[in-house]
Order: C-alpha cells, then structure tokens, then sequence
C-alpha cells in the first residue's frame, strides 16, 4: 500500500496556546510557507481552554524583569536553566501585550489598563487575566487570529502516531484521520511538537482527557530525550471526586484555606503570619508544592475532613462578598454550583491537591529546538527549562507565547533554508508505521486485556509510587507494575473494527503514548535521591545541589529508559535554601 | 483553510419533520407569533373597509356595522384581540432585548423593561379610552 | 453513596454498515455526582468499546460535548443523571447537524462560517507593540465580553428551526462573534464584517424563534446579537439613503 504525502514547509503538531502561537509566528515570517497544523481536537477543545487563573508578566513600573526571574527560578527550586528564564521574562510583556492586539479580552482597570493580580510565588502583582478563564479567551483569541491567514493549514481531528526520521532528521509524520480512519502522511522540513502535558498517567487530575502526553512519547521514540520528568505538580485546590481546578486565583483575591477546625493551617507550617488580605508569597499564596505537601500533612495529623472521595480541607470565599466573586471569579462560582452544588458565596468548597502540570518534557534549547535536527517543542509538552522542579502559577500560558513564537519563527526560518521538502524516503518509513498500527492495532485479532483496565491501574500505580510523597520502595514498585502493564498492553482487546471515528483506536494509542511517559516519570524520580521542588522523597528529604542540581535526560531503549544527566545553566542567582 | 473534513458519503443528514413546531412549547408559542399576524391583518382590512363605508352614505354603513355584530364576526374579534395582545406583549419583550436600557452602565433586567413597556401601553391605551369616553358622541 | 440504576437509550449509527440510525440501551449503575457524560464513558470502558462520542474538559468549558438529552441540547458533562432519575434519558447526537458516527456531529461548516464573519481584530492603522496596549475600560469591555463568552459548542445550532431547515445559515453563535468584534472598542471592521453578517443568510434569516439564548449555557444571548445586528444594519442603510455622501 502506497500513502499519498502532503507537502508543508512547517508542521505545528497540537493547537492549543503554544502550537496556534508557533503556527501563527511562522505564518508571519513569510506568506510563501505552508505550515500545517494537525491536532487530534479541534483548535478549541485543546486543553488550554481551561486555564483559569491568569498569565505573567512585567507590566507594571512597580516590578521589573529581575524581579520576575528570581521568583521563576526560587519557585524552581533553582533546576530552571536561569538563560531561558532571562529570555522567557523579557519577552513575556511583548508577547502579553500582542494577544491584546489580537483582541484578547482581558481584565481592565478603570483607567483602560489590563488588570494585574497576585499569584503564588510571585513577590508582586503581576499576572494578566481575563476574569477567571483567562485560557479560554486566550485560545480564543489565537485560534481566531489564526483563521486569518490562508497559508495555514488546518488538519483537524487527525491524531499523530510517529514522528519519521531519516538520516537524523525530522521529515514528516504520520497521523489518523478520525473521518476516514486512513493513515496520512505529511512532509516537512520542520515540525513543532505542541502537544501538551500528560496528566491523565495519573488517576485525579484537573487536566482533560486529551493530555496524555503524546507528544513527548513520539519524541521518546525518535530518540529525543525527556527532560525532568520526575517533576509533576500537584494543584492543592482540586474539586474531591472530578479533580476540576479551582483556580489559584480565588486565593490571590483572598481565599483562604482551613482545616476541619476551621483554623487556616498554612501559618503551623512556616508560611505566615495570617492576615485578613492576601500577603504576597504567604500563606494561601505560597507555591503549589509547598501547599499541597502541608495538605498532606493536616491529613496525617487528622486535621482534613473526611468525605466519599477520601479527604479534603475548605477554601472559603465567604468573606469575598458576592460581587467580587462575581466579578472576578465568575467561573469558580459557576463550576461549584454545578458540580459540587453549593454556592460559594455562601459556604466554603471542599479541595484537595490533584495532579495539574508536568515541569518536564521534551528536552529543548531556549530556541525550542531539540536534539534531533528539524524538530522543535513549545509549550507543556516541552522543557526549556524555566520551570525546574516547580512551577509558578500564571508563568506556564505566557511560556506557551513565548517559547511557542520563539519554536515557531525559528521552524520557519529552518525550513525556508532548506528548500523544498522531499518526500521520497518517507514512503518506505510510513509503509513500516501502518504495518504497526495495522498489526497493534486496526487489524489486530483476540487479546484479552480492556484498554480501560490497563490505564486504570497505571493510574493507581503512578499515585502510588509517584504522588506528592515518594519513596525507593514504593517507586520500584510502580517501575515493575509498569513493566507488567507493558507486557498486558500488547494482548489489549479492540472491539470497534470500524473505520469512522473509532475513539477506540484513539484511547489505544493514547494508552500505548502513556505508558511510555509514566515509565519516564517513575524511573526519573527513582533515580533522583533527594527533595526539590514537587518530587519529594521520605527517605531523601533535603536538597542535594552537591549530586542533584542537574537536569535528568531519560534516553528510551528496549529495557525501558536509560537515564543520563545534564548540567543547570546558573546566570546570577546561585541556589540557596528555598524559605518562604 | 481546512485539509479534513469529513467524508460526505458516509454522513446522515436528519431530516425536519414538518411537525417541527410541535415538538416544542416555545417552537409551538413562535408559530403562534408568526400566526398572529394573518389576524392582526384580518383586524386591518375590516377597519380600512370601514373606513371606506363613511363615504359611501348612511345605509352602507349601517348594514356594514350591523353584519359585524353578528356572533361569527365578534369571534373573529375576540380572536383578533388575543393575537393582538399576544403579539404586543412578545413584541415588548422582543424590545428588550433587541434594544436594552442601561442604567448607571448596567443592562436593565428584561422583565422590567418589558414591564415598563407593557405599563407605558396601557396607560396609553387608558388615556385613549378615557378621551373617547369623555368627548361628546357627535358624529 | 447510594447507587442506582438508570437506562441511556442511546442512538447509535455505523455509517457505510447502516442506512439510518438505531437506538441501543444500556442500563447503567449510577453515584448521584455522576453526569450523563460519565454514563457514557462507563459504557466506553466497561460496557461497549466501540460507542463514539467527542468529549475532553468535563468542565463545561471545550464545548466538545454537546448532545440532545432528552431532546433538548445540552453539555453531556454539565446535567447530572440524578436530575432525570428515575425516567430513562434519551440521548442523541445534536439536532440539525448531519451525523458522522453514532453521537458525533459534523461542525465543519460552523468552522466555515465562524472565518466568513471575520472573527478578529481589524485596524485602519496598527500600533506598535511598543507603544503597549490599546486603552479600553471596564465598561469598553462590558459593552462585548458577554458574547465572547462562547465555547462553540453548537447548543444554539440545534435549538434553532431556521438553521435545521436551511444549513446555510450563517447561525447564532458565529454572528454572535462576529458582532463581538464590531461592539470591541479596539475594532475598526463592522463594514467589512457587513458583507456576511447582512447577507441573505446572515441576520435577515432568523425569524426570532430565541430558543438559541435559552439552551445556551454560557449565556451568551446569541438571539440579541442577531437583533442588535439587524437593528445596526438597518439604521445605517437608512443614514445611507438619507446622507449617501455620509458614508465611510
Ligand atoms: C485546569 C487548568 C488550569 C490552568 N490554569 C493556568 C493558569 O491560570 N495559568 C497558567 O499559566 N497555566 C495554567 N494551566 C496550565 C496551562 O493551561 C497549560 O500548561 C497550557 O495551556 C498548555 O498548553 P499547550 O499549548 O502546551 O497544550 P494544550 O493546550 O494541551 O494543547 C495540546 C494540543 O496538542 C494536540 N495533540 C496532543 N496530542 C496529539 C496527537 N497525538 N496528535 C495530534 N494532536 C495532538 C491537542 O489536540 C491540542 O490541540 C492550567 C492547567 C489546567 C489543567
Ligand atoms: S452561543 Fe452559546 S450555545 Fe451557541 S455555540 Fe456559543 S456557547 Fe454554545
Ligand atoms: S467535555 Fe468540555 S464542555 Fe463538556
């Protein structure tokens, strides 16, 4: 069987904030290119859309670029190489202030000036947002700019299964069409993986069901490393049973959290002094790992309370008033009364830390390129790094603009170097693919094992061993149940055989995708024998910057992954404890 | 631009029934909206073809006012009537929404404004009958 | 937590093996948090692998999941199985789209529509990135973020008669982002956008049945954009008969 090949200079794989971002930043350097955007999900359904609480930037006279770097970098916990977090910083206002060109709506102040809020870890107000669905409108606005230029080319809902390489090269790629079920093949001189996090490895999550880290496992298999991907941060404000985020921002308005005792249990832990409004880095507004360490720690002491879907503490609103919350998190409002229904206006909402960000990924220069020659990564798929062993909230939708503008224009600029993409070779290599897929997959007869099953103890087992408190014990366990899973997962049983729209096939991959990724991120955290950031270990509990302050490359082979390290670039600020 | 789209051949296209406008109380109302039109302008015909009586004498008259008093017509009045009141009050609604008040940079609820028209048309209507009543039945 | 029993009678159709679609039950055990969409993915994962439907945030914010539940759109992730307990619930891919596979709807004409009424910002003259942002008050804001509120999840296009009798017309949702650009203080394009949005299939379609301003769940009030639009239109074609040289 032959495939017919489709010729672009650039495919963006993912249309979420960073792949619009990288497609929209090629389109501009020169109308001549073709740039191909292929998502599994129309540009709108990306998960970016959920992204609630704001982005970073350096808008004010009161703030300044160093300013912003430092918080990012003791956030990190010093893993973030402090270059990119130099250059993410000063392009960060630029970038911010291009999505209000193209129409974002956000917040304003009375003077027409976009509004700035507190999060956490930052030392002053200097997240962006619209209300609380700042995500939603930047997508929005992206995917709408988008639709501006006519030399992007949309393939919506076709779903990628490989990236093809030739000659140490990235050339093109193979992906689904959901519509006819065919296997198409396109060709280009560089290709942007934009696909997001992965979340979903995990059981309770506030990330959607799409973020099943794709993109970094078709990396993995074309032989790029992963970066850091021991690090996986935990949102303290998840909704019990849906694990649907509670932004961050609800603190920074004045939220505050409390036990079952009603006491606000932060200041037991170093974080206050209390006080009525919120104090920047403080309290309610200390970094996420932090917060939800101290989470687990009420819970030990028995301080949590108790409900059908395990503990939890409250964040209480109350004494916001109804026309703050209205104004300033309308959405909070709207997704407490219809999944937990209460009104927050009136009664304090049930939380718990929930899985909601991969600190690592594909391995990538400030450029966004990655090791493999005409391959280039943006966004939460990617791992610059500025976010090290912990992010800040706020910075990671302004890293999708930066870095996805930054992948983008330097794809095209490969790519106009380098001609017209050839396509011959890629017909044997996309012949190879098809045949897996064929034989894994679309055509394959018997097995046993339900796809759901699978994941869901893969799930268990990642909480298990690669939750907010590790262990070697239980982290060696989750490594051999992911051996045996791996094993189970090539005798799945398919039952849908038909060629439309079978989300069957898609949930295949997907779980084939995920395997990989949390084999990465157990084996990494394994190997890593200290605390920094959100990978804590009970039996290693401080930072070791003597043998740790580098970053972990996870290398795929046949065994599972072969772990190699690399350096942390320091620029001006030499590690120190991190004391809030 | 788009390159997938799904495959035309294979898609089901549901058809509307004709019945369409049962299936739903507010399809049902807006039919009715649109019904209350045929009697409104039913209402407009007779009155012009009564205008038009005054110049054609006494008699005519009479014998046009007489037939409307028959049972059928006076049904198709009170029919015409509850179109007419139906149709304003949507109408005023309609307004609402169409053309909102705003007080102090906000939108005024619906229901008010629509309250405020439909009070500002019976006053106007109050007025009218009041004078009717009140000027000598000359003519 | 108590669980209970509730049918999903749910329309399946396997295009190229079937001509028209069939309806399958499954009776489905059920905690009261659950929504109609966790009924779907336990068939998915326990029941029967090969049921097709489109789904991702389960927050109401995609706008993926759109389906007719118990006949009326709705996000199959926002309306919970309790509240239709213990009644069957009836649940079936979006009214007056065509259907690819069992609740999977074909949108991409909306796609085609939403770039015809030029959903971005159109400037006579742009200003630097430099110079910063564009000033716009709160209340320069009011006047559109309601109808940037829009998740595209196609809820209006099955409420609506007009858009089930003639599928080329332009719809509630995309002359509602539409307008949403001319009300945006930043925005110079409603002539441009007037050319769609006042063309046969554009306002003058819709007969106000507003049935999309009610099923919509961001509240987004498609019915009054359209109104507006209509009003707009209307009040500058007579400036133009009025003052022909008036006009820009
Ligand atoms: C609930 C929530 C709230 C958040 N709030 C904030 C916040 O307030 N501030 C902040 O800075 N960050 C926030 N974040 C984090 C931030 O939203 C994400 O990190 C960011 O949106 C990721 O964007 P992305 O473009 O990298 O990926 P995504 O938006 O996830 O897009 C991924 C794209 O890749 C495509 N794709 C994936 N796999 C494939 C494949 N195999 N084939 C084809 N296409 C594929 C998808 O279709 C999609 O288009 C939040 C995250 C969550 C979960
Ligand atoms: S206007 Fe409302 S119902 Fe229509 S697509 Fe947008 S959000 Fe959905
Ligand atoms: S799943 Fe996203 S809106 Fe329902």
């Amino acid at each position: 069987m032959s495939h017919e090949i489709s010729e672009h200079d650039v495919i963006v794989i993912g249309a979420g904030g960073a792949g619009l971002r990288a497609a929209i930043a090629a389109a501009e350097l020169s109308p001549k290119l073709s740039i191909a955007v292929v998502s599994k999900v129309y540009p709108m359904r990306s998960h970016t859309v959920s992204a609630e609480g704001g982005a970073a930037a350096v808008t004010r006279e009161y703030d300044n670029l160093d300013a912003h770097a430092r918080d990012t970098i003791f956030g990190a916990d010093f893993l973030a190489d402090q270059d990119a977090v130099e250059a993410f910083v000063a392009e960060a206002p630029h970038e911010l202030i291009q999505l209000e060109h193209w129409g974002c709506p956000w917040s304003r102040d009375a003077d027409g000036r976009i509004s700035v809020r507190s999060f956490g870890g930052m030392s002053v107000k200097r997240t962006l947002f619209a209300a609380d669905k700042t995500g939603f409108h930047m997508l929005h606005a992206l995917f709408q700019t988008s639709l501006k230029y006519d030399h992007i080319v949309r393939y919506d809902e076709c779903f990628v299964t490989s990236l093809l390489v030739e000659d140490g090269r990235a050339r093109g790629i193979t992906n689904v069409n959901l519509y006819t079920g065919e296997v198409m093949v396109l060709a280009a001189n560089a290709i942007v993986l934009c696909t997001g996090g992965g979340g979903r490895v995990f059981p309770f999550t506030t990330n959607a069901a799409i973020k099943t880290g794709d993109g970094m496992a078709l990396a993995y298999r074309a032989g790029v490393p992963l970066k850091d991907m021991e690090f996986v941060q935990y949102h303290p404000t998840g909704l019990p049973g849906t694990g649907i985020l509670i932004t961050e921002a609800s603190r920074s308005e004045g939220g505050w959290l409390k036990n079952k005792d009603g006491h606000r249990y932060l200041q037991d832990y170093g974080l206050g002094p209390p006080t009525d409004t919120p104090t920047q880095r403080k309290m309610e507004l200390g970094p996420r790992d932090i917060l939800s360490r101290c989470h687990m720690q009420e819970y030990q002491k028995g301080h949590t309370f108790e409900g059908p879907h395990g503990h939890y503490v409250h964040l209480d609103l109350r004494h916001l008033g109804q026309e703050l919350i209205d104004r300033k998190l309308p959405f909070v409002r709207e997704l407490v009364r219809n999944y937990v229904g209460i009104d927050p206006v009136y009664e304090p909402i049930p939380v718990r830390p929930v899985v909601h960000y991969m600190m690592g990924g594909v391995h990538t220069d400030m450029d966004g390129k990655t090791p493999l020659e005409g391959l280039y990564a943006a966004g939460e798929t990617a791992c610059v790094s500025i976010n090290g062993a912990n992010r800040l909230g706020s910075n990671s939708l302004t890293e999708c603009l930066v870095f996805g503008a930054r992948a983008g224009r330097n794809a095209a600029e490969y790519a106009s170097g380098m001609g017209t993409p050839t396509s011959n070779p890629l017909a044997a290599l996309a012949r190879d693919e098809q045949h897996r897929l064929d034989s894994q997959f679309f055509k394959k007869e018997g097995g046993s094992e339900r796809i759901a099953a699978i994941r869901t103890e893969m799930q268990h087992a990642m909480e298990e061993g690669a939750g907010i408190y590790r262990d070697a014990s239980s982290m060696g366990a989750t490594c051999e149940k992911l051996r045996e899973l791996r094993e189970r997962f090539s005798r799945i049983r398919l039952e849908d055989s038909s060629e439309v729209f079978n989300t069957e096939r898609i949930s295949a991959l997907e779980l084939d995708f995920m395997l990989d990724v949390a084999d990465t991120i157990a084996n990494g955290a394994l190997l890593r024998k200290e605390s920094r950031g959100s990978h804590t270990r009970t039996d290693f509990p401080s930072r070791d910057d003597e043998n740790f302050l580098k970053h972990t490359l996870a290398y795929r082979t046949d065994e599972g992954p072969r772990l190699d390290y690399a350096p942390v670039k320091i620029t001006r600020w030499q590690p120190e404890e991190r004391k809030y | 631009m788009m390159a997938t789209r799904p495959d035309p051949a294979g898609l089901y296209h549901p058809a509307m029934p004709a019945t369409w406008w049962l299936r739903k109380r507010s399809y049902f109302l807006f039919m009715l909206r649109e019904l209350s039109s045929v009697f409104i302008a039913g209402f407009l015909v007779v009155l012009l073809l009564q205008i038009a009586q005054i110049s054609s004498g006494e008699d005519a008259r009479a014998a046009f006012s007489a037939m409307l008093r028959s049972p059928g017509w006076i049904l198709f009045h009170g029919v015409a009537l509850a179109f007419a009141v139906y149709h304003s009050v949507t109408w005023f609604y309609t307004t609402s929404i169409v053309m909102p008040l705003r007080v102090r940079g906000r939108e005024l609820p619906r229901w008010l404004f629509t309250a405020l028209n439909i009070g500002a048309w019976a006053g106007v209507s109050l007025v009218i009958l009041i004078l009717y009543l009140a000027l000598p039945a000359s003519a | 937590m108590s669980e209970r029993t509730i049918t999903l009678d749910v329309t399946r159709y396997r295009p190229h093996q079937e001509a028209v679609p069939t309806v399958q039950s499954y009776a489905i055990p059920f905690p009261d948090d659950w929504v109609v969409l966790d009924a779907l993915n336990h068939i998915k994962d326990q029941v029967d692998g090969s049921l097709s439907y489109r789904w991702s945030c389960r927050m109401g914010v995609c706008g993926s999941c759109g389906m007719m539940v118990n006949g009326e759109p709705k996000l199959s992730c926002a309306v919970f199985l309790r509240d239709y307990f213990p009644r069957a619930i009836r649940v079936e891919p979006l009214s007056n789209f065509p259907v690819i596979r069992d609740l999977v709807i074909d949108m991409s004409g909306f796609l085609d529509k939403l770039k015809s009424v030029k959903p971005w910002i159109i400037r006579e003259q742009e200003k630097p990135l430099s110079e910063g942002e564009y000033l716009q008050s709160p209340r320069e804001l009011d006047a559109y973020q309601h109808f940037s509120q829009c998740i595209n999840c196609m809820l209006c296009y099955a409420a609506c008669p007009v858009f089930g009798l003639d599928s080329g017309f332009v719809g509630p949702a995309a002359i509602a982002l539409g307008y949403r650009y001319n009300l945006d203080s930043r925005d110079h394009g409603t002539a441009e956008r007037r050319e769609v949005l006042g063309d046969h299939e554009g306002i003058w379609q819709c007969t106000f049945v507003g049935e999309c301003s009610v099923v919509c769940p961001k509240h987004v009030d498609p019915a009054a954009a359209i109104q507006r639009v209509k009003v707009d239109t209307a009040k500058d074609w007579i400036l133009s008969l009025v003052m022909p040289w008036g006009q820009r």
